[in-house]
């Protein structure tokens, strides 16, 4: 089955982001397909490179990174959260003004059609909030 | 490209947090993918669609307003909740009037607000394809 998964709460606050790793780490495993994960809301706060959790936690930022690169997975940012919340990638600094970038890598930012299509494309979206 | 059935449950007040705002903002985009729409207000989702709202007191933008362009995009399936109005005391008439041109019917303005029970929004929720909850 062709899944896509929506991510609409940041990392540690809520365990919106953990349940929805752990189901498409599942998913794959399962043999099942991921069209897209799209993080809105808080959920851009996933796409940080600059998370330091402590070293007897999981880090669930790095996990993101870590799955999109083993499945060569979509991890799409929502343009219009991202930037309300302060994460930018180079070219998105660079427009801003801003003199650093926090993405971390297998993250892109894009807009809010990548999430209406993801729901054209799969048989399934799933919303993972809180 | 594929048409389905999209529908954008609303569940939180419009104020206090993020989610009615960046709701709208999808459904806004989503309108110019041509798809099925059809939103639903449940719980205090209900508040979103109240009359004459004013935030200058908290200094948050009151982005309201924009629920009256649903109707240009042809966003003109929009239920309420009667439970969650009758709980909050509210009647149709607190909500600000949505419409939308019938461009079948001589362009005549209609109104795209329907006020229905829980069992009736469980039955329009069972023919959607895609569910998206704020």
């Amino acid at each position: 089955m062709k899944f896509s998964i929506m991510v609409n709460e940041g990392p540690y606050t809520h365990q919106a982001s953990d349940s929805a790793y752990h189901f498409t780490a599942a998913a794959l495993k399962a043999g099942h397909q991921i069209v897209r994960v799209f993080f809105y809301h808080d959920g851009v706060n996933n796409g940080t490179r600059l998370s330091v959790p402590p070293q007897d936690d999981r880090n669930v930022c790095a996990r993101w990174t870590e799955l999109g690169q083993q499945h060569d997975l979509e991890l799409i940012l929502c343009v219009a959260a991202a930037q309300r919340r302060g994460l930018l990638d180079a070219d998105e600094a660079k427009r801003a003004g801003k003199d650093s970038n926090n993405i971390a890598p297998g993250f892109e930012i894009s807009g809010l059609g990548q999430l209406i299509d993801a729901g054209i494309q799969a048989d399934r979206l799933i919303v993972f909030g809180d | 490209m594929a048409t389905k059935k999209f529908l954008y449950i609303n569940r939180k007040p419009p104020h206090g947090s993020v989610y009615a705002l960046e709701s709208l903002e999808v459904v806004l985009i989503g309108a110019a993918f041509e798809q099925e729409v059809t939103l639903a207000f449940i719980d205090d989702g209900v508040y979103q669609l109240l009359q004459n709202q004013d935030t200058s007191a908290i200094e948050t933008k009151n982005f309201t307003p924009t629920f009256r362009a649903l109707g240009d995009y042809d966003v003109n399936r929009i239920y309420v909740e009667r439970e969650s109005m009758e709980l909050r005391g509210l009647v149709k008439e607190d909500l600000m009037p949505l419409t939308w041109e019938d461009e079948d019917d001589d362009w005549a303005e209609k109104d795209s607000i329907h006020v229905v029970s829980s069992a009736e929004l469980a039955e329009i929720f069972e023919h959607q394809d895609v569910i998206l909850n704020f």
